[in-house]
């Protein structure tokens, strides 16, 4: 092997939500140490919640994140939701799975055009590419305009949701609306489809480190909110028992802490959901995702990316599947009066980078007592850490450049998506 | 023609972010219909979350949450010696945000809480205002995106900049929305600044005043308006706290 030394500095990654630092060190062609370093200010949420009233929980944890509010926002009224035994109207679970799937879509298009795509065509940013690019761009403002256009009609707005309340939703959206977003939403599938062929001109790098994948467990849908948790290896457990299928732990060398569970670390997200769900996508997704070479269990963590495209088809296909459902039922019934009591509930919900569990502890009085959030990207700091001197010495090995291997460093973590200040909340 | 000290030609602008949720840059990148024209106006030269360019010449800093620990004091210092003008953006920036709750709580009681034993460095949550020197102040929870659009041109173009007074109130009645405190809620829309295009209401849930005070807010009779509704002076006082922006009226 030939004999390199090498240091690898990234402060402040770019391209990702919040601050992380990569660090590598390589001796005479060996692994020194690689870290995977999480500096984000902590915010103390969970402190913060502490005598909050139940009904206020949700509007303060969708500040937790500026990209995925809407999945907090429901993790947390599941969690209040099930503590209380609140039974939410079958319409309003649609209404909000559907402002889910908006924010799905809109996450992942910002994340595989905006911060993905440039590594991909050797840019600095999407900026360049309004000129060498502007079709591309323009698919991407039209999908991302697509799934905030749905979250804003269903829960009023896309960065912080207002209209998701305890029992249902505090409004429903007007059926000509709902018709409309369904027309656009059929006339956007060609825009997803040119995104498969740009994609598929891409070369993901190749690279694998088995892991485990943890996500929710379908029943007969791709799901997303609730539900048994799954895993690769195997491990099955409900919803209540997610503090055993994360296994939370501090580290030195991160504000953020790390999970693990069969192994020393698993991965949550797109590519877990697909990995342990595929079988529950629509049929256009299923042949996407084989065009695209995505076969299940993938262990390369690059093929993310390609989890996010095909989970955007299954999301669009679905939501119009979801909007003639509501188009038929009657959208006054949209939220269940309840009444206050104490008790304590779990909310799993699938939300763009993985699994999302809220816990809370009510008081009689409907204040919260404690609070746990456990977010995607803290199940996903350990894979990254332990993919990085896998990865380092893989490259080495085929030889290599400092320039090349940081850069495949950079690509591997903004791959993951990490939601950093998610992460540190 | 120059305004706060730059030439209406081609500005650089770099975007920072600090304690928080980085949801307002986001909302940079959210207005699809005239992204591509409101980037054509500037040169962004330095935006960590979208770009991996990072120049230090910029003219206009747009400055995202809080300072809540002792390496970002140093980093708000350096980004303000370089920034012609600095715009505090979002609540969190411009007066707390909900991070500014924390406060409310002993350092070590907060980080036993989520830590346990384990040791991480965090400070009482500051405002951008309280660590340097802010020349304008976009609050919101997140700040609405054509606002901050609106802004950043008018300073470009040189044009004046005018952020609403009036309360929250005036645009709820302007679209025509059942009043939700007649529906059983707690509003604070009548003491809340505007701006946001009464969204929350429009929604049918209460405005919880993420913009701050309205200008000659009159607490006491909201007050006294929710409390003959039934709701009591700690629900009351619960939501001023939420977003800090009534710091000085409630404690």
């Amino acid at each position: 092997m030939k004999k390199t030394n090498m240091k690898i500095n990234v402060h402040h990654l770019t391209r990702v939500e919040g601050h992380g630092n990569i660090h590598v060190t390589v001796r005479n062609g060996k692994l020194i140490d690689a870290e995977w370093q999480v500096v984000e200010t902590p915010r103390f949420f969970e402190a913060i919640l502490r005598g909050k009233p139940h009904d206020l929980a949700p509007t303060l944890t969708s500040r937790i994140c500026g990209i995925c509010s809407i999945g907090h926002t429901l993790a947390s009224l599941r969690a209040v939701e099930r503590a209380m035994q609140v039974k939410v109207p079958k319409t309003a679970q649609l209404l909000r799975l559907l402002a889910k799937h908006g924010e799905t879509l809109q996450s992942h298009i910002l994340h595989l055009f905006f911060l993905a795509a440039p590594d991909l065509l050797n840019v600095e940013s999407v900026i360049p590419l309004t000129k060498s690019h502007p079709e591309v761009v323009g698919i991407a403002v039209r999908l991302k305009g697509l799934g905030n256009n749905m979250c804003d009609l269903i829960a009023g707005r896309t960065t912080h949701p207002v209209s998701l309340v305890v029992g249902g939703l505090s409004k429903s959206p007007d059926k000509k609306l709902l018709e409309a977003l369904k027309n656009t939403i059929q006339e956007r599938l060609c825009d997803l489809e040119a995104t498969v062929e740009f994609f598929k001109k891409l070369a993901i790098p190749d690279f694998v480190r088995e892991t485990e994948f943890v996500s929710l467990k379908g029943k007969t849908n791709y799901p997303w909110i609730g539900g048994d948790l799954v895993s690769t290896d195997g491990v099955v457990k409900t919803e209540d028992d997610y503090l055993a299928m994360t296994n939370e732990y501090n580290v030195d060398f991160s504000t953020s802490k790390f999970t693990k569970l069969s192994r020393k670390s698993f991965a949550a997200g797109a590519l877990a959901r697909f990995n342990n769900n595929h079988k529950y996508l629509c049929q256009q997704a299923k042949k996407t995702a084989n065009t695209l070479g995505l076969l299940p269990v993938n262990h390369n963590p690059y093929m993310n990316n390609i989890a996010q495209l095909v989970e955007s088809l299954h999301v669009m296909v679905e939501s119009i599947e979801i909007i003639d459902k509501l188009l038929d039922s009657n959208l006054q019934n949209i939220c269940s009066r309840y009444e206050i009591k104490a008790g304590e509930g779990v909310g799993a919900i699938e939300v763009p980078r993985g699994i999302l569990y809220h816990h809370y502890k009510i008081g009689k009085k409907g204040t919260i007592a404690k609070a746990n959030c456990i977010i995607p990207t803290t199940q996903n700091n350990g894979n990254i850490h332990y993919d990085l001197p896998e990865l380092v010495t893989q490259q080495i090995k085929l030889g290599k450049s400092d320039k090349e291997i940081t850069k495949l460093c950079e690509m591997l973590v903004r791959a993951y998506d990490p939601c950093i200040s998610c992460s540190v909340h | 023609m120059k305004y706060l000290g730059i030439d209406p030609k081609k500005v650089r602008i770099g975007v920072f972010d600090f304690t928080g949720c980085e949801g307002c840059e986001l909302q940079l990148a959210n207005k699809e219909d005239s992204l591509l024209d409101f980037l054509s106006l500037l040169e962004v030269v330095n935006f960590r979350e979208v770009s991996s360019d990072q120049r230090q010449d910029y003219d206009i800093a747009l400055v995202e949450g809080n300072i809540s620990r002792k390496d970002e004091v140093e980093r708000i210092a350096e980004i303000r010696a370089k920034a012609k003008v600095l715009v505090a953006m979002g609540s969190c920036a411009c007066f707390g945000g909900v991070n500014f709750q924390k406060n409310r709580f002993p350092l070590s009681d907060v980080v036993k809480e989520v830590y346990g034993k384990h040791t991480v460095e965090t400070d009482k949550v500051k405002r951008i205002g309280d660590v340097v020197k802010v020349d304008l102040e976009i609050p919101g929870c997140p700040v609405s995106k054509s606002e901050v659009e609106r802004i950043v041109v008018n300073i470009v173009t040189g044009a004046e900049i005018k952020i609403p007074k009036y309360p929250v109130c005036v645009e709820c009645k302007q679209k025509l929305n059942t009043c939700v405190v007649d529906l059983g809620q707690i509003c604070l829309g009548p003491v809340s600044r505007a701006g946001c295009d009464a969204v929350c209401p429009t929604g049918k849930t209460g405005c919880l005043g993420c913009r701050g005070p309205a200008e000659d807010a009159n607490y006491d009779s909201l007050k006294q308006v929710l409390m003959d509704k039934g709701h009591t002076e700690s629900e009351i006082v619960e939501r001023l706290r939420f977003y800090g922006g009534f710091n000085g009226i409630v404690d």
